[in-house]
């Protein structure tokens, strides 16, 4: 084990695991995030707090994950490149873990100009990968970036996203061996609606025998309206929705029903496809759904370990 | 000018491992004028490559080898010698080491440090092509600079943004880690976008660092120092 966290035990013991994410607020009222994680609690094995995502002030990552784990929730906390430097983010990882945050998933993050502050400086000290590779350097070898050296245990399940829709497609897989041998233990992917696409990229995956060395939970997003779906396609960096989706969407007389059965079809699919080791529903400002599509999805109940 | 320093010998022998015959480059404008890259440093190079047991195909001073048109129309008068070498070593600034990169499909070397923009950016059409970061990284990248074409920065793209070749953030632009990605498999380099790069040193860099020191100081620091692990 590499930090015992709730999600790590799930996958170890080959379980078929189930993630969710609580979008932080913007604002400082605790009841949002918390109401969240109780909500979620008994769905999923471990709920992301994103990290100022599509580069909007939120509450912080760190801050949301406390809450969620004074409720008992295991948080996976993530960190994005963007807003923090190699000192500040070595800093904010052993806080975390001194309060029991053992989930880290690396992120470059969604660039500043779409996101509410488009002046901002950007800092990208590291990249994605430099930071998976400063995180394990920090847990296995006690060390620094720098080479100075860290006190006592830093237990920390390294997670990373990749997105089997970007280009170029090949290479993708290239790029998520990197991420494998700079030190993932786990990633999440990138919403996945075309599963001819993401089947044939398993495929190079498992080929390359990558599902062996690291857990690969599939993203998923319940669709709520087809202008969502439309905004998705659009405007949201790396989300690939096929037109087929838009059209069904659009034709469907209860659009949130046909929504969240394009993501149970997703997801029964899913969990045919080898070396998929779980699901991660990103419902993002429709939390309430994910208790009745994991039901429905035949994903309950949660293990407890 | 652009203030450039000369890389340590060490880490361009290690750029040019695996690699007999290297035509050599430098630049008449700001590297001739920082001592880096001028007739004597050329020939100097020279002499230390042929110590290293390699062979010089040749060489060739460009007046201003930031100049793109220039730097083609320069190099292709050394056509034959080119195509007998298995790369290109380049004692400019990184901007330089681009032009000659866009110029011939051939391995390119950056053999300087730029450390500075002393007072005028090298001018390209398309915009910046060097930040003068002080760690060029030209060398894994295939001669195409992510630290000035990638909004992110990133060492390891192209991020999950990039989609039919171009950049999510300047959709009017070329996603620069396709180009990379591209370039060094036409030049079957593919092994170099295998590579992990470790935290580069910012310190050394305008915007992260200190000022950058005098030109004749020798170099503290060297790109990526400890060398980037190789699969």
């Amino acid at each position: 084990m590499k930090a015992g966290t709730n999600l790590e035990k799930v996958l170890e013991n080959g379980i078929f695991a189930v993630t969710a994410e609580a979008g932080p607020p913007r604002g400082a009222v605790p009841a949002v995030i918390q109401r969240k994680g109780e909500l979620l609690k008994p769905y999923c094995d471990a709920l992301n707090v994103t990290d100022n995502q599509t580069a909007i002030v939120r509450m912080s990552s760190l801050s949301g994950c406390i809450l969620l784990k004074q409720l008992g929730v295991d948080p996976v906390m993530q960190i994005v490149c963007r807003d923090r430097n190699r000192i500040a983010i070595q800093s904010d990882v052993l806080g975390s873990v001194s309060l029991g945050i053992g989930n880290i998933l690396c992120l470059s993050g969604d660039y500043q100009s779409f996101g509410d502050h488009p002046t901002a400086k950007s800092v990208y000290d590291l990249d994605s990968v430099q930071l998976i590779q400063v995180l394990h350097q920090m847990r296995d070898e006690k060390l620094f970036v720098s080479g100075e050296k860290i006190t006592g245990e830093l237990p920390i399940f390294i997670g990373a996203a990749e997105n089997p829709y970007a280009d170029p497609f090949e290479y993708r897989v290239l790029r998520l061996a990197r991420k494998i041998r700079a030190g993932a233990d786990f990633i999440q992917t990138q919403a996945i609606f075309d599963m001819e696409k993401f089947a044939r990229w398993m495929e190079m995956v498992t080929d390359q025998g990558l599902d062996k060395k690291v857990h690969i939970l599939a993203g998923v997003i319940p669709i709520r309206s087809v202008a969502m779906a439309r905004y998705m396609k659009d405007y949201v960096s790396g989300i690939y929705v096929p037109d087929e989706i838009i059209t069904r969407m659009q034709q469907a007389e209860r659009p949130k029903e046909e929504g969240v059965r394009i993501g149970l079809e997703v997801i029964d699919q899913l969990k045919e496809v080898p070396g998929v080791h779980g699901v991660h529903i990103m419902a993002v400002g429709w939390e309430d759904i994910v208790p009745e599509m994991t039901e429905r999805a035949g994903l309950l109940t949660r293990p407890v370990l | 000018m652009l203030i450039s320093k000369q890389k340590p010998i060490d880490e361009i022998l290690r750029y040019l491992t695996g690699e007999e015959n290297i035509f050599l480059v430098g630049c008449k404008g700001c590297a001739e004028g920082c001592e880096t890259g001028g007739e004597p440093q050329v020939l100097e190079m020279q002499q230390r490559l042929r110590e290293a047991g390699k062979r010089v195909t040749g060489f060739s001073l460009i007046d201003f080898a930031c100049n793109e048109q220039l730097t083609r129309m320069t190099l292709a008068a050394h056509d034959s010698q080119i195509a007998a070498s298995d790369s290109l070593l380049m004692l400019c600034c990184g901007s330089g080491v681009q032009a000659a990169a866009a110029a011939v499909d051939k391995a390119v070397h950056p053999g300087c440090n730029t450390v500075s923009l002393g007072g005028s950016h090298a001018e390209w059409r398309e915009g910046e092509r060097c930040l003068e970061c002080g760690d060029c990284v030209l060398d894994y990248t295939g001669g195409i600079c992510p630290v000035a074409g990638c909004p992110k920065n990133l060492f390891h793209g192209p991020c999950g943004g990039s989609r039919g070749g171009r950049c999510e953030v300047h959709p009017d632009l070329p996603c620069v880690w396709q180009l990379i990605v591209e370039r060094l498999t036409k030049l079957g380099k593919a092994d170099k976008v295998d590579m992990l790069i470790p935290p580069k040193n910012w310190g050394v860099s305008l915007t992260g660092g200190p000022p950058p020191p005098p030109v004749s100081s020798p170099a503290k620091t060297s790109a990526l120092q400890s060398e980037a692990k190789e699969v």
